[in-house]
């Protein structure tokens, strides 16, 4: 049943008793054409577009816990498009472009809100490399403007440009077109319109081996309720994806970290934009429940526990309460942790990989949600053509060999 | 915080020290003749595995020395701690 008016008014009469689920939860089949392991905004997102671009509909997605309960419910929603290379323009672009429309395209609210993203230059150091970013953008054609403090602090009043803070503000990067979305909305809406179009979503079913014929072809995976037969697998398995490829006998350009984020009570509207802090791993937005939205840099040791360190969201905190003094008394209400693959150049992984039938899509860091749309619908068509997209093709695992790194120094709470 | 137990200086809390990455990586002997995929595997590939992972860890506020570590990545305790000529 699609989300209209009509329906609306219907379902209001008798009661909202009506509304079907909003995607089935089947049996696993014996064999599908593609499966994808992860179903989070990036699986859904393949399978979603490998239904309705490539008419490829007999696909599983393959979840060990439930549907978005993994990095796409836990980060901080933040949406930007202004990457220093042109690789990674390309792609965040491709991801912008596609969120302006998301909620048409699903018929599902996904509650993009265009509010603006400003990142704060604290030294000189920063100044130079946000102008330099700044250039790069616009000649790509990528909205980012320069504001001094005293604009910045006219777009977004609450911020403290006192000279004389721990790290004083002196100007700010601002893309307009960024923003955030509603993160469990994003899962939601690319998993009703993939169980639509007959793409089955399994949950609660981990994979725990992945099956390769002598000649290193891709046959099928083993999971908790049996095996599985498909010569075309996706991994889209975020911070666990060290540990899928292994299964396959395969070792990857990856390390995983906690990265942690908090929400505070809610309070009324004072924050009228996304505000970074990449020099001091503070990042901040208001949802609309009124929670401040707090998102803190990685820890430093490689783990998969999804708990990191008081010190760090301690530090995220302070430097909070230093750039908003108005926040200095408000209580936090929960704090969580994800694990976050990191590759050594801070850029994603699209593609394929040295087994036939496998492919790959992983090494987001901690900033996969922004390009959600865009990843699922190059991953998408590098899956059903067997080739990359041209979009994701500089993002190869190869570059490691040929030494084409794409060095992104945009990437948010990572150390470079 | 992680309590890290540093083999010079006992138990300390984890802002005390750096964690400089997996441990154990061998550095080719001879680069000029290394293949291409060794020279990757050595630069940027890593194990990350689940479960135990041999590590290194810098005392930087301490003693300022390295030494090795034995942790679980999946529950973060550390299953030993070990100076660098020592085998694991």
């Amino acid at each position: 049943m699609r989300f209209n008016f009509w329906n609306l008014a219907k379902q209001s009469l008798t009661g909202h008793t009506g509304w079907p689920e909003q995607w089935r939860d089947p049996e696993p089949k014996s064999a599908y054409d593609v499966v994808i392991i992860g179903a989070g905004g990036h699986g859904l997102a393949t399978a979603y577009y490998l239904a309705k671009e490539h008419g490829i509909r007999n696909v599983a997605v393959m979840e060990k816990g439930w549907l978005g309960g993994g990095n796409t419910g836990r980060n901080t929603t933040i949406i930007r498009s202004n990457y220093l290379w042109e690789e990674s323009e390309a792609i965040y672009e491709h991801a912008m472009v596609l969120w302006e429309t998301l909620s048409q395209e699903l018929n599902y609210n996904v509650m993009y809100s265009p509010r603006g993203v400003m990142m704060l230059a604290h030294n000189e150091q920063d100044v130079r490399i946000f102008k330099r970013h700044v250039h790069a953008n616009r000649l790509a054609g990528i909205d980012n403007e320069w504001l001094s403090a005293e604009q910045a602090k006219d777009f977004c009043p609450p911020l403290n440009i006192s000279p004389n803070a721990r790290y004083p503000i002196l100007g700010a990067a601002l893309q307009r077109r960024g923003g955030v979305a509603r993160h469990d909305a994003v899962a939601w809406g690319y998993a009703r319109a993939a169980d639509r179009m007959g793409v089955d979503i399994i949950q609660n079913c981990a994979v725990t081996g992945i099956h390769r014929d002598h000649n290193g072809v891709v046959t099928g995976v083993e999971t908790t309720r049996g095996e599985i037969k498909t010569s075309r697998l996706g991994i889209a398995a975020a911070g666990h994806t060290s540990v899928i490829m292994a299964m396959a006998g395969l070792h990857m350009p990856l390390e995983s970290f906690p990265l942690q984020a908090l929400v505070s009570e809610p309070i009324k509207p004072v924050l009228p934009c996304v505000v970074m802090s990449n020099t001091t791993h503070a990042y901040i937005s208001q949802s609309d429940k009124g929670e401040l939205v707090i998102g803190a840099g990685t820890d430093q040791y490689n783990s998969y526990s999804q708990t990191g360190s008081l010190h760090i969201t301690t530090r995220t905190l302070d430097a909070i309460c230093e750039l908003f003094p108005i926040t200095r008394r408000l209580r936090m209400l929960r704090n969580w942790g994800g694990i976050v693959d990191v590759t050594p150049d801070r850029s994603p992984i699209i593609g394929l990989t040295p087994a036939e039938g496998l492919f790959v899509n992983c090494g987001w860091g901690t900033g996969g949600f922004k390009a959600t749309p865009g990843s699922g619908h190059v991953f998408a068509a590098t899956i059903a053509h067997n080739q990359p997209h041209p979009i994701a093709a500089p993002f190869s695992l190869h570059r490691f060999r040929t030494g084409r790194l794409i060095d992104e120094a945009a990437a948010a709470a990572v150390s470079h | 915080m992680l309590l890290i137990h540093c083999p010079y200086c006992g138990e300390r809390p984890e802002i005390e020290f750096r964690h400089k990455g997996e441990a154990h990586i061998v550095r080719p002997e001879n680069p000029a003749v290394s293949s291409d995929i060794e020279w990757t595997e050595f630069l940027y590939f890593r194990h990350n595995p689940k479960g135990p992972h041999a590590e290194r860890w810098y005392h930087t506020h301490g003693c300022g020395r390295f030494f090795n570590a034995q942790r679980d990545t999946g529950t973060d305790r550390f299953l030993k701690t070990y100076r660098t000529d020592e085998t694991p």
